[in-house]
């Protein structure tokens, strides 16, 4: 994260300068084949299709065409409609001939490091955080910066999609907010009210129990899972600014601090569901569905977990604050976007494709197009097709006094993937055993980080 | 050597046309190629990598670090011990209940019973269907809170999430597609095997059991071996389904699943997983090693 490359004004001539890429190596090698046949094999997942504007081809306007990668499988749902609506109306706006290449979220995830050293496409959906700058400082990502500003993304959202060198490799296309969900017929009919402080907040917690309900529901299979409660603990016991350094690498796993964090997440584990690392997400979604938890505390995407009917009872609020000095106007709220891979074809059409999904115009035509719309990142969107959550998720996201996107989006992935993930499964196992978890993270996290 | 060779063979030698020498240089070169390229090249550039730190991106960023990884493995990888444990329990279970039920069952198939096929095809279902599908499927059995087994049971066990239980039933799972799968291979044995033979020993009046145990099983050798290697095959590549629950983490460590955390996706430390990969490469080589001196064994025997 120390190291960072020097401005560069021409994206395209990034990786042809910074020395020999793995990519390169391995084609003098004659081991190309490799190189190529697993990321042709990424495109064969999805299979592709092309979609043109007919009217404009005509006029010499426009023109010319692009590829646009995406993480979600064809038919996959409103995510991948919502992607669909954004190629089919740049095609219908520019003349662009756009060929969509959908391969499942997870496929997309675990080969993106040989996609973007294979033939990767020319756009490609991403995240933003250290997900995108480690690309990026690797010269893996086109340079964005000519790109920006771009109308309707404000300072926060240009501040997340700028690497450690101070350039632009990200365009933002939506956000989703991590809050505490629950049933608004569940708290009306126990008499409950949204608690304002720590106070309020443990009484809720007795009261649910008293109750007879799980006051947390809890699931942690999927290693991302806890990390939504890691972090919230983290910004409310120790502010935004000490999580953010502690995911940079600049404190230490087995500081004080992070130490607290552990031991309040330990004394809140009886107010959450047991067992949880057999647990789903979408399980953990229905028993607060059905009333056996009062609350969970998950990405808005919980909605996605409960029935329908469930969905329009969901209220969320976000997390109260746990130390008056620090309050609680931190929050995760990750986002989704789109980068340009340095080793595309056509890295000055896939920039033109880029600045357009930044546009209000590309979230109206993804929202337009499918059932279930996204929280657009440009403020200048239609919010019409929002729902009651969404419209509130707005509000609460604009008030946040500090973003992070999430402790695997904003860490070294190393770190995260391999020391941190398993580090949290076994302290729910073993919630005693702080110190020892802590003190093993932080000998692994010297290691990788040197 | 070539003293004791037959005269004969010299000028049969001789006689290759300059079309078949090509064709047999053909048949030999391209398959060494392949082999060089596609197992040798990886497996030294991967020795080679386990001693270096190197994020997979740019071949001048790999950097020399001895015996780092190794060292690290051994004594901060909190994983690697458990996961050497899982796979030997793998291994020996996979060995001593799945084979021999499958073997069981294949010789049980074998008498063309009632019904024969349909136990058949209903054992071998379960190898049809793809790992991903398996682990979904026993998701639905599993589930803590939804699953079937706690249904039926009236329990809470939460078998996919406690690291005491979750190997246990990844395991069954496994079997239950292991089983059909030795039951297939083992019944295409028995079927081979010379009908005479049987007949001798019921000539003789040797029983069921006997006849199994003292011809034909000894008959069958080659499919026992085969069987032998598939079982550490399978127990060393465990990896699907482990994947599938939960990434090798919680008690379903697995040296597999240990080096692809490491390695695929967004994780890039090519280096501690090219050293894993080592280590599941010596553990492998000696399983290989033993086996193929047993099959040279055989080939020597008249």
């Amino acid at each position: 994260m120390t190291k960072s490359l020097p401005p560069q004004s021409l994206p395209a001539s990034l990786a042809a300068t910074s020395g020999p890429t793995r990519r390169n190596i391995l084609r003098a090698a004659g081991l190309g084949g490799l190189v190529l046949g697993s990321s042709s094999l990424l495109a064969a997942c999805g299979g592709s299709d092309t979609a043109t504007g007919g009217a404009t081809t005509g006029g010499g306007g426009g023109g010319g065409s692009v590829k646009f990668g995406v993480n979600e499988a064809r038919g996959s749902g409103p995510a991948f409609t919502r992607l669909e609506a954004m190629a089919n109306t740049y095609a219908e706006e520019t003349g662009t001939e756009v060929s969509l290449n959908a391969v499942d979220h997870n496929t997309f995830q675990e080969s993106i490091n040989t996609y973007l050293q294979g033939t990767p496409d020319d756009v490609f959906t991403w995240f933003a955080g250290f997900r995108m700058a480690q690309f990026a400082e690797n010269g893996l990502l086109a340079d964005l910066s000519d790109v920006w500003p771009i109308e309707g993304l404000g300072d926060a959202f240009r501040e997340a999609s700028t690497a450690p060198d101070g350039n632009q490799y990200f365009v933002p296309v939506s956000y989703y907010p991590w809050a505490v969900f629950y049933r608004k017929s569940v708290f009306a009919d126990n008499g409950w009210t949204v608690p304002e402080s720590y106070d309020d907040f443990t009484a809720l917690m007795s009261d649910m129990q008293g109750a007879g309900i799980t006051p947390f529901a809890f699931a942690a299979k999927d290693a991302w899972a806890p990390m939504g409660t890691f972090d919230i603990l983290n910004m409310r016991l120790n502010g935004f600014d000490f999580h953010m350094a502690l995911t940079r690498g600049e404190e230490a796993w087995d500081s004080p601090q992070v130490k607290t964090v552990f031991e309040t997440w330990r004394d809140l584990l009886p107010f959450h569901q047991e067992d949880p690392l057999g647990r789903t997400w979408q399980e953990a979604a229905t028993a607060m569905g059905n009333g056996e938890c009062g609350m969970y505390l998950l990405g808005s995407f919980v909605v996605d977990g409960v029935d329908p009917e469930v969905a329009s009872d969901l209220d969320f609020f976000t997390f109260p604050e746990l130390d008056a000095a620090i309050g609680s106007d931190a929050l995760d709220a990750p986002i989704d976007g789109f980068c340009v891979a340095a080793g595309g074809q056509d890295v000055d059409a896939g920039k033109a494709m880029a600045a357009w999904l930044g546009t209000a115009a590309a979230a109206d035509a993804a929202n337009s197009a499918a059932e279930a719309p996204f929280i657009a990142a440009n403020d200048g969107a239609s919010t019409d097709s929002y729902s009651e959550l969404q419209k509130k998720s707005v509000e609460v996201v604009q008030q946040a006094g500090s973003i992070a996107q999430f402790l695997d989006r904003d860490t070294n992935a190393d770190l995260a993937n391999t020391v941190i993930a398993p580090a949290i499964g076994e302290f729910l196992q073993n919630p005693d055993d702080i110190d020892t978890i802590l003190t093993s993270i932080a000998d692994q996290a010297r290691s990788i980080l040197g | 050597m070539s003293t004791t060779t037959p005269v004969s063979s010299r000028p049969r030698e001789r006689r290759l046309a300059p079309r078949d020498r090509l064709v047999v240089a053909t048949m030999i070169i391209i398959p060494l190629v392949l082999v060089l390229w596609l197992v040798w090249l990886p497996a030294l550039a991967s020795v080679y990598l386990s001693f270096t730190r190197w994020n997979g991106f740019q071949i001048g960023t790999i950097e020399w670090v001895g015996l780092q990884n190794y060292r690290d493995i051994t004594t901060i990888y909190p994983p690697f011990w458990p996961a050497i444990r899982h796979n030997l329990i793998w291994l020996v279970f996979l060995f001593f209940i799945p084979t021999l039920f499958g073997m069981f069952l294949a010789v049980i198939l074998d008498r063309e019973m009632r019904g024969s096929r349909f136990y058949q095809t209903a054992f071998y279902l379960p190898v049809v269907l793809s790992l991903a599908l398996i682990g979904f499927i026993w998701q639905l059995f599993y589930s803590r809170d939804q699953g079937l087994l706690n249904q039926v049971l009236g329990t809470q066990i939460d078998w996919y999430g406690d690291p005491n239980i979750n190997l246990w039933s990844v395991l069954f799972a496994t079997a239950w597609r292991h089983t059909g799968y030795i039951m297939l291979i083992y019944l295409a044995g028995l079927k081979g095997v010379d009908v005479s033979l049987r007949e001798a020993a019921a000539v003789d009046g040797a029983s069921e059991v006997k006849t199994f145990f003292t011809i034909i099983f000894p008959v069958m050798r080659p499919i026992n071996l085969i069987v032998i290697v598939i079982v550490v095959i399978e127990s060393l590549r465990a990896f699907d389904l482990v994947w599938i629950i939960n990434k090798g983490r919680n008690g379903l460590e697995i040296i597999a699943a240990l080096v692809s955390q490491n390695v695929i996706g967004e994780a890039t430390r090519y280096g501690f997983g090219s050293a894993l990969a080592v280590i599941m490469m010596i553990i492998s080589s000696v399983f290989i090693t033993l086996y193929l001196r047993a099959v040279f064994s055989e080939e020597r025997q008249p």
